[in-house]
């Protein structure tokens, strides 16, 4: 079963496909430049004689890129149970949607009377994710999740702030399985942080909430459904203790897949919610490209919202932008977000409708439930909390047995999938788990193919007895083997500057 | 060819199943004979080496005579190398001891350590941190950091560090005193560190693939900065053994504090070094006071373990709210559940119920007391 796939390997004498500084040569034309102005009002010393720009064809830099795509895996090619990132299928339409000049060609300096399409466009898609959250009113300007998280922070220390407490209110409490940007996000903005455990069922443990609720408590950030996939089943609770001390309840939404249309983070009683739009709303995750992670908060917070807010004149029939705002936490980034996302989350929404989203949410945790029911019982995995309800939209496995009887762990299960052509699952997250293998199917993936997820999973526990060499050794059917993660990441060449230094 | 010392204390938890709850003095050995006592240590020991028997082309085990290891490696397969000189029958300390720095001088990449507590100590004695120790449980008390859960855990280990590159680590090698434990009372001090590796399957994540040592060492400098911070002018701070609350006496510039005693600190200064209870007692008389803890050992023990200076009644004079936690999220991925054994019953339950510990920079959790 693991020999239908191989990934493609562009290498030449041993090396792999070289870098585009390193292609082409001395006249090698893919288009041509308009002749500089005579003039320019540009200091001299900023003005450079050589640019040392690579020089390729339009074929060469077509067929550099191509291959580099060959050598790499993506949700186009097959399945990516990739935990808590929700690697949904990308649709198509609404990439074209977001191609169409009126996307594409608009400067955010325009007058607002010539992008009124846009501004309204905005404006309704706020108004969507305000009715799916149940929240007042949503910011669509930062521009990744942990910058929408960092949002909620400020607006936070903005309220208590408003409240003369700013002084008083100096923690931020966050479950040991929440995503773990939220600690720091709570840090950036100043807050100290607090970290309450999970109980023995895998939810917040009450008792310890009740032990670090104070008059110091200025909010508690929650992702419900938690990292383990589990519904926070107190979250009443929950919100009515942190509430009772004054403190605000912050909804990590990063992931609304499990949730959708079926509960809302208003409902919950939270205050502020956060979403991912490349998460639960179908855009492409940009691996640190352009994301959005809008804002949603109550009527009580909305005055500290960053400026500026779409609004519209009914007297006029016109769209605005509003900076008169003198309560908002101010500018969080330039402009109003990453526009080419929001119209693709727009087309999302519209083309899903409110039945089509609850939909997609049901798929979605019916193919987690599915993954878990079917792997349950394999002799090497077990589930380390609630093995009895049902989870929503991932499964949380740990790896330890295997790790006891065999020494195989979760990372060696998880590089060895890759040889079956799948993409990893996430390991070794949440912290909590021991050798943890985060699966989270998502609602794209058809039973054919889960299935084959399942088998390749089982296989790989039983090739660890059998073949352990094997999985230490994999995956050997990719373009690139194992790599030394930690010198990667301590070490980054990340720059052909760097590169080329590094060569030195 | 990787170079595997093993040194097997033969009389270790001869006492155990006898119910002395310990092997050390040559009077308990004689009892434990008396009421029929076989040595358990010989037994675990065999079964590390034979879980490595598969790689044993590739290891030069490195043992004392006889009982000391060469019968255990023989029995699980091996051909060990075996050197120094023993009378068997009759081994002692000092056998131990020999054979730790007979192992250092040839240059072994890790001594596998059959015993429990006490030949912990024996080989920290002789040889310190030179060179990776790991402890394969077989004594009676086996409350140091540097045992791996069971001799098959120890093998796994052992191939890993071996092979793979495990960190290393100090882990805290424990003295309980067997004449109290053997009258009901647990007094265990801290009685040094081995060098030993880290399995990070315990603690997982990719930033410990490099170097747990290194990256607790940053963890703990964090909850020092924290602490140094925050703390006030004329409190007497208490600053109970470990290399967690050391960090502290560090950032605030203090060479000389005391690893495995108590210090006291007022206005950012070391105003007194390894005192007693007595002397803590007379320090904060009428004066408001903070303790600064770190967990000791693996059980997880705040008090009562390694820090017995820090009495009930010091305790109780400085007041539960004024106990400042200090432990990296390593050691709570360790001990999740804190414990306490202060001697005094009335006292371990005040303390039990949740507490908070400083496990960074601003960074704190609440942690359940049992």
């Amino acid at each position: 079963m693991s020999d239908w796939y191989r990934q493609a390997r562009w290498d030449r004498e041993g090396r792999l496909e070289p870098l585009v500084f390193e292609l082409g040569g001395p006249g090698h034309i893919g288009y041509s430049l308009p002749k500089p102005p005579e003039h320019t009002n540009l200091p001299k010393h900023l003005l450079r004689t050589e640019l040392r720009l690579p020089e390729l064809s339009e074929v060469e830099v077509v067929r550099h890129y191509t291959r580099l795509s060959q050598m790499n895996y993506c949700v186009d090619l097959g399945t990516y149970p990739l935990g808590s990132c929700t690697m949904k299928y990308n649709p198509k339409l609404c990439e074209e949607l977001a191609s169409l000049e009126t996307a594409t060609c608009i400067h955010p300096y325009q007058a607002e009377g010539t992008v009124q399409g846009a501004l309204e466009l905005m404006y309704k898609l706020e108004r969507c994710l305000a009715e799916i959250a149940g929240v007042a009113r949503v910011c669509l300007h930062p521009s990744a999740g942990a910058h929408g998280e960092f949002v909620s922070m400020l607006i936070t220390r903005a309220y208590h702030e408003f409240n003369g407490e700013q002084d008083e209110r100096t923690q931020v409490i966050v479950p040991d399985s929440a995503h773990g940007t939220n600690p720091a996000s709570a840090a950036m903005a100043g807050y100290e942080v607090l970290i309450v455990p999970s109980d023995a069922r895998g939810r917040v443990d009450l008792r310890a909430l009740e032990a670090a609720v104070s008059e110091r408590t200025a909010a508690m950030m929650l992702t419900n459904p938690n990292t383990l996939g589990l519904f926070e089943d107190r979250v009443v609770d929950i919100v009515e203790l942190v509430h009772d001390v004054g403190g605000l309840l912050f909804y990590d939404g990063a992931n609304l897949n499990g949730i959708l249309g079926k509960s809302r983070a208003g409902d919950m009683g939270f205050d502020i919610v956060h979403f991912n739009l490349h998460k639960t709303f179908a855009t492409p995750h940009g691996g640190g490209g352009p994301g959005a992670g809008p804002v949603g908060v109550t009527q009580e917070l909305e005055k500290f919202l960053p400026v500026p807010v779409v609004e519209y004149d009914e007297k006029r029939g016109e769209y605005y932008l509003d900076y008169d705002r003198p309560n908002s936490v101010g500018k969080v980034r330039a402009f109003y977000g990453n526009f080419g996302v929001l119209v693709k989350a727009y087309a999302y929404i519209l083309m899903m409708g409110a039945r089509g989203l609850e939909e997609a949410a049901e798929a979605a945790v019916l193919n987690a439930n599915y993954v878990m029911r079917k792997l349950s019982g394999t002799r090497g995995y077990e589930l380390k909390f609630d093995a009895t309800g049902p989870c929503k939209h991932e499964v949380v496995f740990s790896a330890e047995p295997l790790k006891r009887e065999t020494g195989i762990g979760a990372r060696e299960v998880a590089k060895r999938l890759l040889d079956y052509g799948m993409h990893a699952p996430t390991y070794y997250f949440p912290p909590i788990v021991s050798e943890a293998l985060m699966i989270e199917p998502t609602e794209s993936e058809s039973r054919d193919e889960i299935d084959r997820l399942i088998n390749a999973l089982k296989a790989i526990a039983v090739e660890a007895s059998t073949d352990p060499e094997k999985l230490r050794a994999a995956p050997t059917v990719t373009a690139i083997g194992r790599l030394d993660e930690v010198k990667a990441s301590r070490e980054p060449i990340l720059s052909w500057r760097m590169y080329r230094k590094h060569r030195a | 060819m990787q170079k595997l010392g093993l040194i097997v204390n033969p009389i270790a938890g001869i006492g155990g199943r006898v119910g002395l709850k310990g092997s050390d003095g040559k009077e308990v050995i004689k009892k434990a004979m008396a009421l029929g006592a076989k040595p358990v240590s010989p037994q675990r020991a065999v079964e590390a080496p034979r879980e490595l028997v598969p790689l044993k082309e590739k290891i030069l085990l490195v043992t004392y005579p006889r009982e000391m290891g060469e019968d255990e490696a023989k029995k699980a397969g091996f051909a060990p190398k075996v050197i120094g000189e023993i009378t068997s029958g009759q081994t002692t300390a000092e056998d131990t001891k020999r054979a730790a720095r007979e192992m250092r001088d040839l240059g072994v990449d890790l001594i596998l350590l059959a015993g429990g507590d006490g030949t912990a100590r024996d080989v920290y004695d002789a040889i310190g941190v030179d060179i990776p120790v790991l402890g394969v449980p077989s004594g009676v008390k086996m409350h140091s950091a540097v045992f791996a859960i069971n001799p098959w855990a120890a093998a796994r280990i052992a191939m890993e560090f071996l092979w793979e590159e495990l960190p290393l680590k100090e882990t805290e090698v424990m003295d309980l005193d067997e004449e109290a434990y053997r009258r009901g009372r647990l007094s265990a001090k801290l009685y040094g560190y081995l060098l030993t590796p880290y399995e990070p399957s315990l603690i997982q994540g990719v930033k410990f693939a490099s170097s747990t040592t290194e990256v607790e060492r940053d963890e703990q400098a964090a909850i020092a900065k924290h602490v140094v911070e925050e703390m006030k002018p004329n409190i007497v701070y208490i600053l109970g053994p470990g290399t967690t609350t050391r960090a502290v006496a560090e950032e605030l510039g203090i060479r000389n504090s005391t690893l495995l005693g108590v210090d006291l600190l007022v206005d950012r200064k070391l105003v007194a070094g390894d005192v007693n209870e007595q002397q803590i007692l007379q320090a904060i008389e009428g004066k408001p006071a903070t303790i600064l803890v770190s967990p000791i050992g693996k059980q997880g023990f705040i008090f009562g373990r390694g820090n017995q200076q820090l009495s009930p009644e010091v305790i109780r004079r400085v007041g539960k709210d004024n106990i400042l936690v200090l432990a990296t999220p390593q050691k709570l991925a360790l001990t999740p559940v804190l414990k306490v054994d202060t001697g005094d019953a009335k006292l371990d339950d005040e303390l039990r119920g949740y507490i908070r510990a400083i496990t960074g920079y601003r960074q704190t959790r609440v942690v359940k007391v049992v």
